[in-house]
């Protein structure tokens, strides 16, 4: 139950989208994401519907994998949905009521709707196909052109690194908590409200405590290997783009084109 | 009160890549009033087996018989199998989160609906039975405890809801010499007052010899061995393959035996070892 989570989660795999530079992937899922606010016509989302479709067919992920992900923002979705469709004045189709559809309504939930799936979907996908570690190197690596103007980008990475580290151990301490809880006989599912929220301080409170050990002992084992921030480190694996990166690149680009183009011309 | 478990299998994470086959066709019964020691390796699968016991896990296949009922079928209450069935869990003391001692042992009572006078009686004797001093600890915040009494005040949370099975895993991990003497006493205690079946999960062998009634070797997911400790660590080199020692007492004189001594090499403890060393020198 706790585990279903797949935000943040790596799909191992070998594909060639598992295989392609963090640096690319970022960049090309950041574009993905303003393309689609770029988009504002259905057609346009079609376009980049078949790209996102093509990717997630050769990265291998299962369809049933990444679907998971939209499992926890699905209320927000409906949400968004109903208030679209209700809230925006035009050409009356329905009324039931005080309530009213109207054309416009219609059009502009399904249009969100639509925006906020594609947009899931694109950004989960960067972190089903990328380890959080290479992730973090490319984020780094892509900031630290701005340490120029004082940005922290190798502390950023850093603590971006520690915390994704650190979401499944977390999950585990809760689970194994619960478990135990649950084994001297605590309930979780039923009552109202307030006898459920009763119900998880026995949860939370050894939660933040062995949060604070493992915090601890972090920085404890941090410090015993001299860690000092960003003094002249040098990588393990050093990021290199490939002839692969390029060609990707190039299909991305043209890709982004052909939306901006769309939009233009149609 | 009897357990018997059939069958049973359980698979992590079916149907992804990384699934794994955490038990498999695990077989093997306890009747009342025995300790039985569970060993193994590492991933052999002892965790998972004992999270089954209580129904915090539900296996994919297999069945559970508790008394005579199958906690595994659909439809039981969760809440009648917690109440007879005690799980401690490893290093319990970070599940510890009230203010105080008393009231953290009573959190397992009142989630059973109980009386306060019932509660607090259980509280108490709970207490005492683990070694502690109810006066003097009652009041005090199990946070300020020392790592040895900190663990026995978990284990006071389990124990004060009266299982009829008690489930100890790993209860003396991370515990120094004396403390750890301190909790394998208390486990006898607690089984000598109780009269209750207890499994005790360990991969101490010295512990496992001097106090079960009965041993489990976990290996892979399944059930190895199961007999009495005087039979299963006589089977040495099995043992060894499986990555796991004789007790330390077993070891002298299973060498000594090597050596061409004529010892009884079956000795449980060190002193059993010492007083058969003693026979055959006195001879």
């Amino acid at each position: 139950m706790i585990r279903d989570i797949t935000l943040g989660q790596y799909y191992p795999g070998n594909s060639y989208v598992h295989k392609l530079d963090p640096r690319v992937k970022i960049m090309a899922t950041l574009l993905y994401i303003v393309s689609l606010f770029v988009v504002d016509d259905f057609l346009g989302f079609a376009v980049a519907f078949v790209g996102l479709a093509v990717v997630i067919a050769v990265s291998k992920v299962p369809l049933k994998f990444i679907l998971r992900g939209l499992k926890p923002v699905f209320l927000i979705i409906s949400f968004t949905f109903i208030i679209n469709m209700f809230m925006i004045k035009g050409e009356v189709l329905v009324s039931l009521g005080f309530l009213t559809i109207t054309r416009e309504g219609l059009r502009t939930a399904v249009f969100m709707a639509v925006r906020l799936v594609l947009l899931i979907i694109g950004s989960s996908l960067l972190t089903l196909t990328t380890k959080p570690i290479s992730l973090t190197d490319g984020i780094e690596a892509l900031l630290s052109p701005f340490k120029k103007i004082g940005l922290p980008a190798h502390e950023l990475a850093m603590m971006m690194t520690i915390a994704l580290r650190f979401i499944p151990t977390l999950l585990e301490e809760t689970d194994k908590i619960m478990k135990a809880q649950q084994a001297r006989g605590a309930d979780f599912e039923s009552g109202n409200i307030i006898r459920r929220a009763k119900a998880l301080v026995p949860i939370l409170v050894p939660l933040f405590i062995s949060a604070f050990r493992i915090a601890q002992d972090l920085a404890m084992a941090m410090e015993a290997r001299c860690y000092g921030g960003d003094i002249k480190r040098t990588r393990m694996n050093g990021m290199k783009l490939r002839s692969g990166d390029f060609v990707a690149s190039a299909i991305f680009i043209v890709f982004i084109g052909l939306i901006i183009l769309e939009r233009i011309m149609l | 009160m009897s357990i018997e478990v059939k069958g049973l299998t359980h698979i992590y994470s079916e149907g992804l890549p990384h699934e794994s086959v955490a038990l498999e066709d695990v077989n093997f019964k306890a009747e009342d009033g025995q300790l039985v020691g569970i060993i193994g390796h590492t991933g052999s699968g002892k965790s998972t087996l004992v999270q089954h016991l209580n129904g915090l896990l539900k296996p994919k296949t297999g069945s559970i018989i508790i008394g005579d009922t199958d906690i595994t079928a659909d439809g039981v209450i969760m809440r009648d199998i917690r109440r007879k069935i005690g799980l401690v869990f490893q290093y319990p003391e970070y599940q510890l989160f009230e203010e105080t001692v008393a009231k953290d042992v009573a959190f397992g009572p009142n989630n059973l609906g109980l009386s306060q006078e019932e509660t607090d009686e259980r509280v108490k004797e709970a207490i005492e039975l683990v070694g502690l001093d109810y006066d003097k600890v009652k009041n005090v915040s199990p946070f300020d405890l020392s790592g040895g009494q900190k663990r026995r005040v978990a284990i006071a949370g389990v124990i004060a809801m009266k299982p009829e099975i008690l489930i100890l895993d790993e209860p003396t991990a991370g515990l120094n010499p004396r403390a750890h003497a301190d909790i394998l006493n208390m486990v006898k205690n607690i089984h000598e007052t109780e009269r209750n079946i207890i499994f005790l999960v360990s991969h101490n062998m010295n512990d496992i010899a001097r106090m079960s009634d009965k041993v489990i070797v976990m290996d892979c997911g399944k059930v190895a061995m199961e007999g009495p400790p005087a039979e299963v660590f006589l089977r040495e080199n099995e043992l060894r393959n499986m990555g796991l020692a004789l007790p330390d007492s077993m070891e002298i004189t299973m060498r000594l035996k090597r050596a061409g001594m004529d010892i009884n090499s079956v000795c449980l403890t060190m002193d059993e070892a010492a007083d058969e060393i003693a026979k055959v020198l006195k001879k």
